[in-house]
């Protein structure tokens, strides 16, 4: 657990590393003032983050496409002693901006709580090593210090992933670290205090059901940044046909000539109902309660190819998405249905080349 | 310090020089608080004898108004041709204006105050020729802006004052596309700005209270200076043909062609030297103050002949006007309105300019009252980090002062959790706001009083304070006007006239009644709706937008449509339907839907008959009906008793709403009936759905001839059928026969299955059952209850329900229908009166044992006068 540092042929080498000859030029072009024990200045991050031409005519590639508000805003909190939440639906990158910022803050992106749900407090505080323990009794030697301590102190970020999938009591144990930037250890009458540059990033998924609720109190300590879903449709079909290919390779899928066109569709439709107005701008419409994320419309473009593949004749049509569709859509089948029918009728009835869309649609609704 | 000064009166060189020789120019932006913190200070350090303000001079004779007790802020001084009220130009004042200020200042010290730019007179006159708009046309503008805040229709007239990303107070044309270079972007993107706004608030409204240690006038010098640097270059520019300003022109009388931006400016400029020099000879130059557009300084500061001033002025088009002060909001003063401002943050504004200090943290503590009254969690721990985060971000952005950008920022990710829900709040209530302006009474009268009296000679229609009655033809056109002028009157809250009931008793859609009575409380409820706009047809407009926007339910947004139809608005209806669309997409209730049909498809027929294009209208009717159809079923079930019963009403409605729809709309509308007859034959059918509704469907459908009788009968069996619980079969039987009982005289197989399955009601079930039957038969006609009484205490009536039901549906239902009655049937006794019945009835009743469909088949599917008839046979029978 402590040796994170993989060998050279890493499979996926950490942001520090992938970004060391970028994030190099930033620091010695960096001028600016420098919070205590950050790498580089709080310009410099969003630089990092957000990409751009250093004088000396280095380029930072952009980590993160989106508002540059939001970056500003997150690094500014980063910059204060208050602690960043990033919440989003599934796939809006909040891990990878986490991951980038600690790497350009503190150079170090891996002193990181997973949350799941058995997520314990030894993780969030400390544990111990019960050899020790039971030879020696409780001492510093026997403590075994949570990636969250060690930033504490070491002046580091420390990254907390899924916040909300913790359980609510491990969860409130993170208060006292937040608010009195301390971590009291008991068993040893001593505390371990945070040393200046001590900060935290978490990230939150704000659609799940059935996660832990922050407590107010918790919550409080955060400065919240939402992360949005893509801007523009063309982005998205570009997302979803990028992760798509991807994924129909590992499944070994063969590829689909005609899919393109099915894939604007799905995420035509995607956007629309998560809008709640059509993509003209002139109808609005009711969203159903799913969340309708990219990562959905991935899954079901997948699913269509492969039943085009295996049952169909190879060529993604309107008929292999649509039950997918409806899955996606109709998540609680006493509103979402009727949200759907609307749609259907209002919407994809009277759609130019939505035909054979529609009359899909209507055989798997029926 | 007068004698060197009278000399020439033009003053040259900008900046502050010597004290005494030269006026005092204070070039601003207008609603900028921080210009206006600067002019006062600079007021009060000079003291003026007179202050000149951009402005038109007509309203010399009212700023005394602006000192007031009672005129609040947002105001605006409102200028309006004499006939013709609809051609008007605003200038709008806020608190924080620095004219507003220098006004209050001067009218507080008794300095006398004068406005220094082109008459009204001649601005007006121009406005139409340069837009060649005709005097509807700004209302055009508004009804299109669709946000209902700009009721003034002022868009297409030039103002002379207030535009937005111009510092110059210049003509604020929106329909003119002035390729002339925006000054203020200039200087932003010169400071390496790229939003002209910010770089205004960093170097000039941000600068806090504290005077420059050059003296409070140094800003306005240097300001100036750079003003004249653009303008030089503006000059360039059109010399050169480089850029997009090739129209911009140069000093010469010929740059713009008369009516176009630059040569207005160039008049307008002249306009203002004359009467500056004219005040300097008066008052000394050193006494005199100017407050006008930043943009104007240079050009005030020109040794320009005043010869060839009075020449450029001369034989402008004039025309007469009338000049007032009228409230404003802040609504109206952002950007966003259909006649802006130039502000998007008023609210902002206003505090920056009221705050005595720290603004960014009373500002918080602004935000935090806010979302604390709605019912957000933020403590002052949120207010500080946000505070904070704030100061940290304008840190980063490299920003003197945490501006709004930073601050609503800080809010979004520390007070709102990131969500912009509540920040969608705190930008209309404090960014923009909702403060109001309030004029004295003394204030001469609004424009819009001058159009009705005009309206009101036009149409001879006296107001008259006895009530009188008037009957309109609407084919006729004055009638129709007139018609047209009371509806608008009715949306303004003008209840002039009242719609009554004809006394012709004609019910046609050509005929209208009213009832007139002029109280004299309504010329204080047109004063009040004077805020709308200049003339009715105007501010008629601007209120159903507004109140379109406001609408709670959907059946109000659809009751609106109906009266802009009524009223002819034909620039609000769009707006109305654009919001209606919207209500009826996001509104998940049916029930809100269904309520909202009836009035819109009437609203159809209406413009049909009015001749005004109900195209959209229908549209959006359709779409709703659609969605009625798509949504009902759903919402049908599981309905209690008492939203079983309005459900039921809802369905009624709409059944008539769907055949009006039809006869209307003609072909394009029978997709929209014929789906509506598959939901309604769904609901017949369906388990689920409440007794009540599925009798009704059921009815409805028979009643079209959509549903055969066996049908029917079949339905009414199953509802009625010994599993079902007496409540809900007694609940089916009030859907089904409720409004007219002809249906069980004549179907007597019906009223069979209705009394068999009475007589099989459990007697502790029947208490419960009682009241709903008794509502059910208590709304029939005496006579249709006797009837169908007899028929029953005569117990005949199996006898002709057996013959048909014999072939059609068979004998079950007939025999149980017997045993309700009693024991049996005496056969012998009934054989003996047959003789004598077809005594009675020659060719009647008893040829159905052989002839079969002869009586009931007519039942249902004749008309009522059919019925009658036969019925008094039967009763003749016996």
């Amino acid at each position: 657990m402590t040796d994170t540092r993989a060998g050279k042929q890493a499979l996926r080498p950490h942001a520090e590393e992938a970004f060391a000859e970028e994030l190099q030029a930033l620091a010695a072009a960096d001028d600016r003032p420098r919070p205590e024990r950050w790498r580089l200045s709080p310009w410099a991050v969003s630089l990092y983050l957000l990409g751009g031409e250093l004088p000396g005519g280095t380029v930072i590639t952009p980590k993160y496409v989106g508002p540059r508000r939001i970056v500003e805003v997150a690094v500014s909190t980063l910059a204060t002693d208050r602690a960043l939440l990033l919440l989003g639906v599934p796939g809006t990158a909040k891990t990878w901006v986490s991951e980038h910022l600690a790497a350009a803050v503190s150079g170090d992106s891996t002193l990181l709580v997973q949350g799941t749900a058995g997520t314990a407090e030894e993780a969030v505080r400390y544990g111990w090593n019960y050899a020790q323990l039971l030879a020696n009794g409780p001492s510093r030697e026997a403590l075994v210090p949570s990636p969250l301590m060690r930033a504490m102190s070491e002046g580091m970020t420390a990254r907390v992933e899924e916040l909300t999938r913790i359980p609510a009591d491990v969860q409130d144990s993170l208060i006292t670290i937040l608010s009195e930037k301390t971590l009291p250890v008991p068993e040893l009458g001593e505390e371990v205090q945070a040393v200046r540059g001590f900060n935290l990033i978490a990230t939150a998924n704000d659609r799940d059901r059935g996660v832990n609720e922050l407590s107010s109190a918790l919550r409080r300590r955060f400065n919240t940044v939402v992360l949005p879903l893509p801007e523009s449709a063309e982005a998205e079909v570009d997302i979803v046909s990028r992760r798509v290919d991807q994924i129909g390779r590992s499944l070994d899928l063969p590829p689909a000539p005609e899919g393109a066109a099915e894939i604007r569709r799905v995420v035509t439709v995607f956007r629309e109902l998560r809008d709640g107005v059509t993509a003209d701008g002139r109808t609005k419409l009711k969203s159903p309660s799913g969340t309708l994320s990219t990562a959905e419309a991935i899954s079901v473009v997948t699913g269509g190819m492969a039943l085009a593949a295996h049952f169909g004749d190879g060529v993604l049509s309107a008929g292999d998405v649509a039950a997918g569709v409806l899955g996606a859509v109709v998540r609680d089948p006493s509103t979402d249905g009727v949200v759907w029918q609307e749609y259907l009728e209002a919407v994809v009835r009277e759609r130019d080349g939505w035909k054979d869309f529609y009359r899909a649609c209507r055989e798997v609704s029926a | 310090m007068t004698t060197a000064s009278r000399r020439t009166g033009a003053p040259a060189g900008a900046g502050a020089g010597d004290r005494g020789a030269q006026p005092l120019l204070l070039g601003v932006r207008h609603h900028g608080p921080g210009s206006a913190r600067a002019v006062r200070a600079a007021l009060e350090a000079r003291q003026p004898a007179v202050l000149l303000v951009e402005g038109p001079p007509e309203a010399d004779g009212i700023v005394e108004l602006a000192g007031d007790e009672e005129m609040r802020p947002p105001v605006a001084l409102l200028a309006h041709v004499l006939d013709d009220p609809g051609r008007a130009g605003f200038w709008p004042l806020a608190e924080f204006s620095p004219e507003w200020v220098a006004i209050r200042w001067a009218l507080s010290r008794g300095v006398l105050v004068r406005f220094i730019d082109l008459p009204a007179a001649h601005s007006l006159a121009l406005g139409r020729g340069a837009d060649g708009g005709g005097p509807e046309a700004p209302e055009d503008h508004d009804g299109a802006d669709g946000r209902g805040e700009a009721p003034d229709g002022a868009t297409g007239l030039p103002p002379g004052a207030a535009p937005d990303s111009e510092p110059d107070g210049g003509p604020a044309q929106e329909s003119a596309a002035a390729l002339r270079i925006d000054p203020l972007a200039a200087l932003a993107d010169a400071a390496g700005y790229d939003d002209a706004e910010r770089w205004w608030e960093d170097v000039v409204e941000h600068r806090g209270g504290g005077v420059s240690a050059d003296g409070p006038e140094a800003p306005f010098a240097v300001l100036g200076e750079a003003m004249a640097v653009l303008r030089e270059h503006e000059s360039d520019g059109g010399e050169g043909g480089s850029g997009g300003s090739g129209d911009a022109g140069g000093e010469s009388g010929a740059g713009g062609g008369p009516g176009g931006e630059v040569w207005r400016d160039r008049v307008r400029e002249a306009h203002m030297r004359l009467r500056l020099r004219e005040a300097c000879r008066e008052f000394g130059a050193g006494s005199v103050a100017v407050v006008c557009g930043a943009w104007h300084v240079p050009a005030l500061t020109v040794k320009a002949k005043v010869s060839d001033d009075r020449q450029l002025l001369k034989g402008l088009p004039k025309v007469k006007t009338e000049i007032t002060w009228v409230p404003w909001t802040h609504r109206r003063l952002a950007r966003r309105s259909g006649y802006g401002a130039g502000i998007a943050s008023p609210g902002w504004y206003g505090h920056l300019f009221s705050a005595p200090d720290r603004p960014v943290a009373r500002w918080m503590t602004k935000v935090a009252r806010l979302l604390r009254e709605e019912d957000y969690g933020v403590s002052s721990a949120h207010v500080i980090e946000a505070v904070r985060l704030a100061e940290s971000l304008a840190v980063m952005r490299g920003r003197p002062l945490a501006g709004l950008s930073e601050t609503l920022d800080a809010v979004q990710a520390v007070m709102c959790e990131g969500s912009d829900v509540p920040l969608a709040l705190v930008r209309d209530r404090l960014v923009i706001g909702d403060v109001l302006g309030e004029v004295p009474e003394g204030a001469p009268a609004v424009p819009l009083q001058r159009d009705l009296a005009r309206l009101q000679r036009s149409l001879r229609l006296k107001p008259e304070a006895a009530e009188r009655e008037l009957e309109l033809d609407l084919r006729k056109e004055t009638d129709s006007a007139r018609s047209r002028l009371l509806h608008r009157l009715r949306l303004l809250g003008v209840d002039w006239g009242l719609p009554s009931a004809s006394r012709t008793g004609s019910t046609g859609t050509f005929r209208e009644s009213w009832r007139l009575r002029w109280e004299p409380e309504l010329s204080v409820q047109i004063a009040e709706a004077g805020v709308w706009g200049t003339t009715v047809l105007g501010a008629a407009t601007a209120k159903a937008v507004s109140r379109a926007a406001d609408a709670a339910a959907l059946a109000d947004v659809t009751a609106l449509a109906e009266r802009c139809l009524l009223a002819e608005l034909p620039d609000a209806l769009p707006v109305v339907m654009r919001v209606l669309a919207d209500r009826a997409a996001l509104d998940a209730d049916v029930g809100h839907l269904a309520q909202a049909l009836p009035a819109l498809v009437r609203s159809v027929r209406y413009g049909d008959v009015r001749g005004t294009d109900a195209e959209a209208l229908a549209g959006v009717a359709e779409g709703l009906a659609e969605r009625v159809c798509v949504g009902l079923p759903p919402a049908c079930a599981g309905l209690d008793a008492d939203g079983a019963a309005r459900m039921r009403g809802h369905v009624d409605e709409v059944h008539q709403s769907m055949a009006l729809l039809g006869q209307a709309r003609g072909e394009s509308a029978t997709g929209v009936h014929s789906r509506w007859r598959a939901v309604l034959h769904r609901l017949a059918v369906r388990d689920r759905i409440p007794g009540v509704i599925r009798g009704r469907c059921a009815r409805l459908l028979l009643d079209d001839g959509r549903l055969a009788e066996e049908e029917a009968a079949r339905l009414m069996g199953l509802a009625l059928s010994p599993g079902t619980a007496p409540a809900d079969a007694a609940a089916w039987i009030e859907g089904f026969l409720a409004g007219g009982g002809m249906l069980l005289v004549h179907d007597e197989r019906l009223l069979a299955l209705v009394d068999r399955w009475l007589a099989q009601v459990p007697a502790e079930a029947f208490t419960d059952v009682l009241p709903l039957l008794r509502r059910t038969f208590a709304e029939y006609e005496p006579g249709v209850r006797r009837t169908v009484g007899e028929l029953v205490r005569r117990g005949t009536l199996p006898d002709a329900p057996r013959a048909d039901t014999g072939t059609g549906e068979g004998a079950g239902g007939t025999a149980a229908g017997l045993s309700g009655f009693g024991p049996g049937l005496d056969v012998s006794r009934a054989d003996a009166v047959l003789p004598t019945l077809r005594l009675l009835l020659p060719g009647g009743l008893p040829q159905a044992e052989t002839g079969g469909e002869g009586g009931p088949g007519t039942g249902t599917e004749g008309a009522p006068a059919d019925r009658v008839p036969h019925t008094e046979r039967e009763e003749a029978a016996v």
